[in-house]
């Protein structure tokens, strides 16, 4: 998904870690990685562990990360937006519009990339730290225990008490209804395909107007 | 034999839950926690968290310490499976958001394809775009 924009500004001290967040573990995310071959580090997270750490919801989400190890931009959408939606679920065709809309966010996003690994602090993407503060995104009790409750549903799983397990996932979404990472990876666990299948779907649907990828508060987004 | 994960460490202990009070010995708790208990409370580096007053037995018993009621104290999740067989200790929410609102980037340790680990922090000096994607 970064191999071209990773090459073009590896040489100005830049570099992309693509973390899959994958209960199933290595082989689960392998065919992609192995078409895509980057040359970036792709990491595993069975435990969704850096979903827990930068209280992510969703993919794909990134943070930017300067070169002091501080954060400049906190989770935020990567670049997509809600086109799928207008999908065909048969045929997977999306309008016209809807692509070509896609196709300019992503560009905007990777255009703002450029902009900060060109200019650092001095770039209009690069948050001041009270702005950056403020647009973290905050953990509740509920979240947190939702974090313990999909651990301990995820480590059921893998030690043959699926069904067990499976239950304990879904407390976890209960807990944090908002993250579709949960969901879908639940749901993954479950049955391959499931994620994507007619339950996705409906639970989309059932988001009404409310946006399924949050928006970019970016310069330049509509 | 019970289960607890803590901290991405899976610890393994001969003591039963009873309901989700679960009384370790100090060098388990110590373990499991990371914080010891102390005349002044349950510590780790300079701080301690005292037990509120008339509360001892609650916390501390024939040598014993339970978990429980220090992820209560604590407001660290403890969750368990019914029979109480596997726990997950987890750190509480205000640990999470201080440690973003302090902007410096939570470190993290994980595998890549061939099973070689990668730190966050190996990466430093780098502008690094951290992004989540999944096959699902």
């Amino acid at each position: 998904m970064w191999q071209a924009l990773y090459e073009e500004l590896k040489p100005a001290n830049f570099v992309v870690i693509a973390v899959a967040l994958e209960s199933r573990g290595a082989d689960a995310a392998r065919p992609s990685i192995e078409h895509a071959k980057p040359t970036y580090p792709c990491l595993i997270d069975i435990d969704h562990t850096v979903a827990r750490l930068y209280n992510m919801i969703n993919v794909p989400q990134a943070v930017w990360i300067d070169e002091h190890g501080h954060i400049v931009r906190p989770t935020e959408t990567a670049g997509v937006t809600e086109g799928f939606r207008k999908m065909n679920p048969t045929t997977y065709e999306m309008p016209k519009q809807e692509i070509e809309e896609g196709a300019a966010a992503r560009s905007r996003y990777l255009d703002a990339i450029r902009d900060w690994v060109a200019n650092g602090a001095k770039s209009k993407f690069a948050l001041a730290a009270a702005e950056a503060r403020r647009r973290t995104p905050q953990f509740t009790p509920d979240v947190a225990r939702a974090h313990a409750t999909f651990r301990l549903g995820r480590y059921l799983v893998e030690h043959g008490r699926r069904d067990e397990g499976l239950q304990t996932l879904e407390k976890a979404v209960a807990l944090n209804p908002d993250a579709w990472s949960m969901w879908r990876q639940m749901a993954d666990l479950d049955t391959v395909g499931k994620s994507g299948g007619p339950e996705f779907w409906a639970r989309v649907r059932a988001l009404g107007d409310k946006r399924y990828y949050a928006a970019v508060d970016m310069p330049g987004e509509p | 034999m019970t289960t607890i994960i803590s901290a991405g460490t899976v610890h393994r202990v001969t003591e039963r839950a009873d309901g989700t009070d679960l009384w370790l010995t100090p060098k388990q708790f110590e373990a499991v926690t990371g914080f010891a208990l102390k005349p002044e409370g349950f510590c780790r580096d300079a701080i301690c968290i005292p037990i509120p007053p008339g509360r001892d037995a609650h916390y501390r018993h024939n040598r014993k310490i339970n978990v429980a009621a220090f992820a209560h104290l604590t407001h660290r999740p403890w969750v368990g499976t019914e029979t109480g067989d596997t726990w997950v200790l987890e750190e509480p929410a205000e640990a999470r958001n201080e440690a973003l609102q302090s902007l410096d980037a939570p470190d993290f340790e994980l595998p890549d394809l061939d099973g070689q680990l990668h730190r966050l922090s190996d990466y430093r000096g780098k502008r690094v775009l951290l992004s989540s994607w999944a096959s699902w």
